[in-house]
């Protein structure tokens, strides 16, 4: 079966034919690079998004901790993730890059700060 | 306090606005060699606009990574801050700028003005409003330019709205609709004038068809109701004349961007060719040179701004 | 007891409050919404008309030149700034002139001073952007223009100052009286008596009027759409520019306003709803078209903000009278416009007749006249702001970029009454320039919560209903 897919992978956002078949890609053309054959992989195997969202603060200099997952996640789990976000408090001072939670939702990719937050002045 | 503080001191830099266009300018303009650069900067934070942009899609080409706004802010401001003869005032208004290059400033307690020997504008950017495409009807309280939605959620944790309905599918509308949708409110409906999405086509994908979100192309919203807080809009396909109506609490309008250039119009300055304006000795760069999709675009061309400014205080 | 209640906080309550503070009496302003100067005061085109285009003989046109002379007067005891840039009636055609002649001539007979026509010459000289085709214009210099809300809120906050109650979100109904006294009830429950009640209550004056027993008086709402231009544009003209006037109003205008935004406008269209606010392509496409007229040049992309306001129309003229079927009850109702105008001369007009139905007028000992004029950062030179900001460095934290409003201006609002977003805006002028509050709202919100002890999911835009915020994360 052909599937026609926006590669994400970057800006340029090349329109993908993907020839699939149960779930396994056979082959993938539209790309103008190697990125755009391993999204199609992905999107239609396992589609994975990058999460991002905000860690509530308690005594930092900013109300909100921005917050990423280090490596995209299974999509079907982006709301749980945002749910387990929302429970977080963070209280300490944060670099950038600063793993929160490792093993995020018990995958392999860790939460981590997007920030570098201090203590108030 | 006393008088001094507002006597006129010269510099040989002064950079507007501490966004990634104003850091990479200083950036480039210190390694270019001068060696006395003031950047003002209004808010409490460098970073500009970055710092709430917190979903990703930046630095892909300078960092080759995918970073979130404001990792690429860190990253950026990492790589400027310690230059040496940079003075970053933050808090700093800039509410004057004569042809002369002298710029004044307000600051908690203090108002000053410098004279520049050179001077690089980068001022960013502001929204356009629905005042600008008048949209007919009532004015309640639920109406937010998509910016403000954004800051309001990600910087402040507000959520300024639970039913959603998004005008214009610029990159600022597509974002907040999966932002909203993620923070646990339902968007409607995305309307746009056009015949196609003016976002990013990984955008529209991300954004928009992973949680189903409808996007109305060719259509136009005709009337906002509500007395006091938005109620519902009227939608108008503009093909074929046909209205319907979509309840909601709020209505984020997402219509574009405009150069923030109003301290370079009292000056009479013109924009001309890149970074380039009417006046010697003055530049601008980034979102205030034009608007751009890209920070990555905005990093490279504002380091060119730097450069050009080193080269005019060489002369 | 309360000597006298006056319901209504528009300009023509609170012109009536300050008026009467002079005075040793107990008295009290009730209005229905959170703050003062939400009805039709927040919505008019902030004219203070010299008394041209009133039939003469009306009582309109009596107490609008009357007002305009008091204004002025009163503007500059209270500290509000009061511009007189004049006005000009133009006319494209000789056709026109026998009219535009006897709108003079009525207008002298009204006591309006200092008119006279003036010619295409003058006109091309005084209005460069002016359509060339133009012939004549009627020039009357004594117009001026006003915040129509900061010159309530300034009333008011002097009126205060002389001992005046000032009580918003009371909102009045029902009227009983009984052996000569006024039992007003307000929503909520709580009863206000008086000897004397006035009626000024804008679009529901017929409503107050009904539960005082007086019927027979309409208010019909009669729209006007206003749309105001970036303050770039502020020497689009230099006088307030009219066309010949229309049956049900002075036709459509370039206006200049104290803020420095030209604003055009307004239409004139019956509705039935007395809360129909909206505004309409069509009023758009109106106004553009018939002011291109008066000044080509004017371009829709200038438009920054937009509104519709209603005037209050109880037949051709202003009801001002006590009711003697109802003693003590004096209603002032079908306040169309120049109501702003001639607000002060009615103030005037209904201490007469209070006294005249036996409310003794004594003068206090200490009336304080003058009040301290606002600081607002955007109507000084710059060299004034540095002396202010090394006073108190809050002056130096800006807020609204667009119209340069800082920190200290902001909770001064607070401090002096404001309670939404809107107060804050007509008060300070933040969040009315070209962004719209994109960048200032949130700062605003903040320095709201903080004064005012509030979440941020309380503070609203224009009183409950209408708050800002769904949800805070804490
Ligand atoms: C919602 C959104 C999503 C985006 N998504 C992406 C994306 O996925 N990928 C990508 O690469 N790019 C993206 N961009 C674009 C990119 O972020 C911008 O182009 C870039 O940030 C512009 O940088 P700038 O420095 O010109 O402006 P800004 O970041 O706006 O900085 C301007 C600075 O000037 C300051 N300033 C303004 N006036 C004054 C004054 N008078 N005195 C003192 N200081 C002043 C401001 O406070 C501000 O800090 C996005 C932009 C937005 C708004
Ligand atoms: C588009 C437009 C342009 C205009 N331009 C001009 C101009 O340029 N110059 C000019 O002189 N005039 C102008 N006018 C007219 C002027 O605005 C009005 O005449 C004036 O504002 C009327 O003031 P007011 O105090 O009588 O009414 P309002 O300002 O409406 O005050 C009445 C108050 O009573 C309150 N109220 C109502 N019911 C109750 C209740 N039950 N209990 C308690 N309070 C209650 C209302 O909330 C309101 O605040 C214009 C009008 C419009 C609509
Ligand atoms: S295929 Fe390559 S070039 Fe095309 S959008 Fe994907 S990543 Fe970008």
């Amino acid at each position: 079966m052909i599937k026609h897919l926006t590669c994400i992978a970057c800006p340029n956002g090349c329109q993908l034919e993907v020839d699939e078949a149960g779930g396994h890609v056979i082959k993938v053309t539209g790309n103008k690079c190697e990125k755009g054959a391993a999204y199609a992989r992905q999107e239609v195997e396992d589609p994975t998004r990058i999460l991002t969202s905000t860690v509530l603060a308690k005594g930092l200099e900013l109300k909100l901790v921005p917050v990423r997952t280090s490596q995209p996640i299974p999509k079907a789990r982006l709301f749980e993730g945002i749910a387990a976000i929302r429970e977080l408090k963070l209280g300490r001072p944060v670099k950038a890059g600063e793993i929160i939670v490792k093993n995020f939702l018990g995958l392999a990719a860790d939460l981590i700060a997007a920030r570098t937050v201090h203590l108030p002045e | 306090m006393t008088a001094r503080d507002s006597r006129l001191v010269t510099r040989d830099l002064v950079v507007v606005g501490g966004g990634p266009a104003g850091l990479a300018a200083a950036l480039a303009a210190g390694k270019a060699g001068v060696k006395d650069i003031l950047l003002l900067e209004r808010d409490q934070y460098l970073g500009g606009i970055l710092n709430q942009c917190i979903h990703p899609g930046f630095g892909l080409h300078r960092y080759k990574e995918d970073l979130t706004g404001p990792e690429f802010a860190d990253r950026l401001i990492r790589e400027t801050i310690d230059l040496p003869g940079l003075e970053i005032s933050l808090k700093s208004f800039v509410v004057k700028l004569t042809g002369g290059r002298i710029v004044t400033y307000l600051k908690p307690g203090l108002m000053a003005e410098v004279k520049a020997r050179a001077l690089i504008m980068a001022t960013g950017c502001r929204e356009r409003t629905r005042e600008m495409i008048h949209i007919a009807g009532t004015r309640p309280a639920g109406i937010y330019p998509a910016g403000l939605a954004q800051k309001l959620i990600n910087i402040e944790g507000l959520l300024p709205g639970r039913e959603v309905v998004i005008i214009g599918s610029g990159d600022i509308g597509l974002i907040m609709a999966r932002r909203f949708t993620l923070e646990g409110a339902k968007v409607k409906a995305v309307i746009e004038i056009q015949k196609g999405s003016r976002g990013l086509v990984r955008n529209v994908v991300q954004c928009l068809e992973d949680f189903g979100i409808p996007l109305y192309l060719r259509h136009r919203v005709a009337l906002i109701h509500g007395r006091d807080r938005v109620e519902k809009v009227t939608v108008e396909n503009l093909d074929s004349g046909a209205r319907f109506e979509l309840s909601c609490d709020t209505v984020l309008v997402s219509v574009g961007l405009i150069q923030e250039n109003e301290l370079l119009e009292m000056a009479g300055a013109a924009l001309q060719g890149l970074n380039l304006t009417s006046l010697p000795g003055v530049f601008v760069c980034g979102n205030a040179y034009k608007v751009y999709d890209l920070v990555d675009t905005v990093a490279r061309d504002s380091e060119q701004a730097g450069q050009m400014a080193a080269e005019y205080l060489r002369k | 007891m309360y000597d006298v209640l006056i319901v209504g906080g528009g300009v023509t309550g609170t012109a009536i409050a300050r008026e009467l503070s002079r005075y040793r009496l107990k008295l009290a302003l009730l209005e229905k919404e959170v703050e003062l100067a939400f009805g039709v005061s927040k919505s008019n085109s902030g004219i203070i008309h010299p008394g041209t285009q009133n039939p003469p003989g009306s009582l309109k046109g009596k107490l609008c030149v009357e007002g305009n002379r008091l204004t002025k007067k009163l503007a500059k005891e209270l500290g509000v700034d009061y511009k007189e840039v004049g006005e000009l009636i133009v006319i494209f055609s000789e056709d026109d002139r026998p009219r535009l002649l006897k709108i003079k001539a009525d207008a002298e007979k009204l006591g309006v001073t200092g008119l006279r026509i003036v010619g295409r010459d003058w006109l091309l000289e005084h209005e460069p952007n002016i359509n060339p085709e133009v012939l004549a214009a009627l020039f009357a210099p004594t117009a001026g223009i006003i915040s129509p809300y900061r010159w309530v809120y300034d009333q008011a906050e002097n009126a205060a100052g002389n001992g005046v109650e000032i009580l918003t979100s009371h909102k009045v109904i029902g009227i009983g009286k009984e052996a000569g006294r006024f039992d007003v009830s307000v929503a909520g429950g709580k009863v206000f008596s008086a000897r004397f009640v006035v009626n000024c209550a804008g679009l529901c004056a017929d409503e107050i009027a009904g539960m005082a027993g007086i019927t027979g008086i309409t208010i019909k709402p009669r729209k006007g759409e206003e749309f105001i231009l970036d303050k770039k544009r502020e020497y689009i003209s230099n006088h307030l520019l009219f066309p010949l006037p229309a049956p049900t109003s002075k036709g459509v205008l370039v206006i200049k306003t104290s803020d420095g935004n030209p604003m055009i406008g307004p239409t004139a269209e019956e509705v039935a709803d007395k809360e129909d606010l909206s505004t309409s392509d069509d009023g758009l496409k109106q106004v553009l078209e018939s002011v291109k007229k008066l000044i080509p040049a004017v371009n829709e992309n200038d438009i920054i903000a937009y509104f519709a306001g209603l005037r209050p129309v109880a037949g051709d003229d202003f009801i001002i009278r006590h009711e003697d079927k109802v003693p003590g009850l004096i209603n002032v109702a079908g306040i169309q416009s120049p109501g702003l105008t001639a607000a002060p001369a009615i103030a005037l007009l209904v201490a007469g007749l209070l006294k005249k139905n036996g409310l003794g007028l004594r003068k206090k000992f200490f009336f304080h006249r003058f009040r301290a004029k606002t600081v607002h950062l955007f109507s000084l030179l710059v060299t004034r702001i540095s002396p202010l900001i090394r006073k108190d460095p809050a002056y130096g934290d800006i807020v609204c970029r667009c119209e340069l409003v800082s920190a200290k201006e902001v909770r001064e609002a607070v401090r002096r009454g404001a309670r939404t977003l809107d107060g804050i805006k007509f008060r300070t002028r933040a969040q009315a320039g070209r962004c719209h509050g994109g960048f200032c709202t949130t700062r605003i919100m903040k320095i709201m919560a903080e004064e005012l002890n509030l979440p941020m999911t309380a503070i609203t835009k224009r009183g409950k209903g209408s708050e800002l915020i769904k949800e805070e994360r804490t």
